[in-house]
């Protein structure tokens, strides 16, 4: 019987800003691996102009990388054809969040990776907290940075490891000051963005419990396995934890916020080891109302659900509120999410706003209402224009 | 508004401000500690320690030497030795420990200090050796150290479980805590466990304990990190309207049984590793129900490992909302309210109210 190649195992280095030590750390790994007798490559590089990184990458091979052009500039992105012909047991890749130039055959550098992983190849990449999809307000609401290069969480879930590299925000600014980490004016508008302490300090935070939570996944993960391979052995099912088991569902609508509340319904989910709906009511008494915009951004949020793995639904009634707390019920829903609503109806005699009428409808389940995060006084000021 | 309620003051007042200054003062005088954090023996800390010291010495041109290394030492580790001064070990009943005095006489800016957890014997003058350390600092001397989690106090039970056996060395947490700086030496399990001779299932266990340790190690970091970021925001008056820590408050009173809330706050708190905090707006007029109501729900917050605050103030809504900022709450969990008041059921009740003003906070609204 013919074997199938086993999937490549992905390891990541997570920090929490540039400079904190993630490319050197990969290529050492690289030479960990070389020394071990693992054929391994180099499969993406970005010195920055960073001398001690592009000194350790002396001794690896590296894949040369792919020229595309687009609108008249040349653009240099990592060859994935040239790797798979490459064939390496092991691939070293910087920069797991970015994204492809137009005309790449993915959009994005983590997709490239799946490539790579699915011939069974395995890959040691590149990563900021920031990046992470469901940590994307809070690191607004903070830095007042919006994160455009996201991951979703499930891609990083995938990851055999991630190890954290951990720099006191103190170093890291002495680093920068000494320009090992940008050019002088790079590093003066750095210093002005991620690059304030308490910002440093609060993505380090970040970063140690994001790493700690991945850590606890893969060993809780590892223990139901366990449990399970003794399940078989011994045919005596241990009895289950009696916790329990929630399902959330979250009521999107066309308003921007929905992204907010998309990720903030799928992160408790995750943490709670929820199941997770989205759903977005159309009524049947407002199709009319609905404008071509809305329709849009009702589409959008429910493309970006799909993206982050969350089943979504679109429903039908007369009834929004009711609708929602019908499929909720039918579903053993255990908690809704929606999003504040901004005109909120302080007399809510005439026509109660969605959120209370959902609140007084579903009794019996809990309702969590989200609300719209603003920036810190400690972030950044916002760009002009 | 709340009255008897500690809130996070927004300009410091003078006794505060002197108090920090002369906190800040003591701070200069005294040396400095950084600590690299370790989950198990092999991640590596010692090379990092040493290798700090070497930058500090050749790039900053520090005077730095060793205080203490472990005995048994790879060749990277030999290899970073030789390019430091190190001050020799003295014996006591026959132990080798860290030579204090030596080193005070000496007077470097910088010692670098292994195993920050090892105990001395009786007849030297400090029992513990991040004792030894503190007269250091104490002298202005700036300390590097290493520290395995599995010899911090407060872990030793949680480490105890987890290994199986207990430890003897230890460090409290609060010294970690004092730290200027720490950071975390992280490394996935299987590169400490090495070469060890057992089988698949010893080891797959062993893989286990470890992944928990370091799970320990990156929180307990996380919470250092918290505190100085915290103290950093005070310090420069910035408001903390976010948290990197989830904190979940459940508002208690006399009408709703406060136990689903509890049960679902304390394993939200656990998941995330947050923080649980109960709190009421007291009331007078309680009737003698309410009050029995209340007592009870007010054990079962403590029981769940709550902390429990009693708030004064007028609109019950209001105050338990600007609680809830100074704390840096990030889900406020309340019942639904009972009333069958078609007033206060229309114009919307203290939930209504709560939901309609949490900016910026998440309200989670229970079944009654």
């Amino acid at each position: 019987m013919a074997e199938l190649a086993a999937r490549g195992r992905l390891k990541i280095i997570l920090g929490y800003a540039a400079g904190v030590g993630k490319t050197y750390k990969m290529l050492e790994e690289a030479h960990e691996l070389k020394r071990q007798g693992v054929d391994v490559v180099v499969g993406y590089f970005e010195p920055h102009g960073r001398k001690d990184t592009i000194a350790r990458l002396e001794g690896l091979e590296v894949i040369p990388r792919r020229r595309i052009e687009y609108r008249g500039v040349t653009f240099e992105e990592m060859d994935t054809d040239a790797i798979l012909r490459r064939n390496p047991q092991s691939c070293a890749i910087d920069e797991f969040a970015h994204t492809n130039v137009p005309g790449s055959e993915r959009g994005k550098r983590w997709e490239d990776v799946q490539i790579l992983l699915n011939a069974g190849i395995d890959v040691v990449t590149t990563m900021n907290v920031q990046h992470l999809e469901s940590l994307n307000d809070q690191v607004w609401q903070f830095s007042g940075v919006r994160v455009r290069e996201t991951i979703p969480d499930w891609v990083v879930q995938q990851a055999h490891d991630v190890v954290l590299i951990d720099l006191p925000p103190d170093a890291l600014l002495n680093r920068l000051k000494r320009g090992a980490v940008y050019s002088p004016e790079k590093a003066r508008i750095a210093a002005q963005n991620f690059f304030r302490e308490s910002t440093l300090a609060a993505l380090r935070e970040l970063a140690l419990r994001q790493t700690a939570h991945e850590v606890e996944g893969r060993y809780t993960a590892d223990s139901d396995e366990a449990a399970a391979a003794e399940l078989r052995s011994t045919g005596v099912a241990q009895p289950l934890a009696a916790e329990t088991h929630d399902r959330i569902l979250i009521a999107i609508t066309a308003d921007p916020s929905s992204a907010a509340l998309i990720r903030r319904g799928k992160r408790v989910a995750d943490y709670l080891h929820a199941d997770c709906f989205v759903a977005f009511v159309q009524s049947r008494a407002d199709l009319a109302d609905l404008s071509v915009e809305e329709r849009k951004a009702v589409e959008k949020h429910l493309n970006f659900a799909r993206s982050l793995r969350i089943e979504t639904r679109v429903l039908e009634g007369e009834d929004v509120a009711q609708t929602l707390v019908d499929f909720a019920r039918l579903n053993r829903i255990t908690q809704i999410f929606l999003a504040r609503s901004r005109k909120h109806s302080r007399l809510g005699l005439l026509r109660p706003s969605l959120v209370q009428q959902v609140v007084r409808l579903a009794r019996d389940m809990q309702v969590t209402v989200v609300a719209e995060r603003h920036r810190s006084s400690a972030a950044a000021p916002a760009p002009p224009g | 508004m709340a009255q008897n309620l500690v809130l996070r003051p927004e300009r410091p007042d003078p006794d505060e401000l002197l108090r920090k200054v002369m906190a800040e003062e003591a701070r200069e005088r005294r040396g400095k500690l950084k600590v690299f954090l370790g989950y198990a023996s092999g991640v590596g800390k010692s090379v990092r320690m040493l290798d700090e010291g070497r930058r500090r010495r050749e790039r900053n041109g520090e005077d730095v030497v060793v205080g203490a290394t472990q005995l048994a030492s790879t060749p990277e580790v030999r290899a970073l030795l030789d390019r430091l001064e190190v001050i020799p070990l003295r014996m006591c009943d026959g132990v080798p420990v860290m030579d204090v005095d030596a080193i005070l006489a000496r007077k470097p800016q910088v010692c670098l200090v292994d195993g920050l957890a090892h105990d001395n014997p009786p007849s030297c003058r400090n029992r513990y050796r991040w004792q030894d350390v503190d007269e250091l600092l104490e002298n202005g001397i700036s300390v590097v150290a290493s520290v395995n989690l599995q010899y911090i106090e407060e872990q030793r039970d949680q480490v105890a479980q987890i290994r199986g056996r207990e430890v003897e060395e230890s460090v409290p947490q609060a010294f970690l805590g004092r730290a200027t700086e720490i950071e975390v030496v992280d490394a996935p399990p299987d590169s400490c466990i090495g070469n060890d001779p057992c089988d698949e299932t010893g080891r797959l266990r062993r893989e286990q304990q470890l992944a928990q340790l370091r799970e320990i190690a990156l929180l307990l970091a996380a919470d250092v990190v918290d505190h100085q970021l915290e103290r950093y925001l005070l310090e420069h008056g910035m408001e903390q309207i976010w948290s990197a820590n989830e904190r979940f408050l459940v508002w208690i009173t006399p009408h709703a049984d406060a136990a689903p809330m509890l049960d679902s706050g304390s394993r939200n708190a656990r998941r995330f590793h947050g923080e649980l905090i109960g709190a009421y707006v007291a009331r007078p007029d309680l009737a003698p129900a309410e009050r029995v109501t209340l007592e009870r729900n007010l054990k079962l917050a403590r029981e769940a490992g709550a902390e429990v605050h009693a708030l004064d103030g007028e609109d019950p809504a209001a105050t338990l909302l600007a609680f809830a900022r100074s704390r840096g709450v990030t889900q406020i969990f309340a019942a639904h309210g009972s009333s069958q008041n078609w007033l206060l059921r229309t114009l919307g009740g203290p939930v209504d109210r709560l939901i309609r003003d949490a900016d910026g906070i998440d309200v989670r609204v229970f079944p009654q």
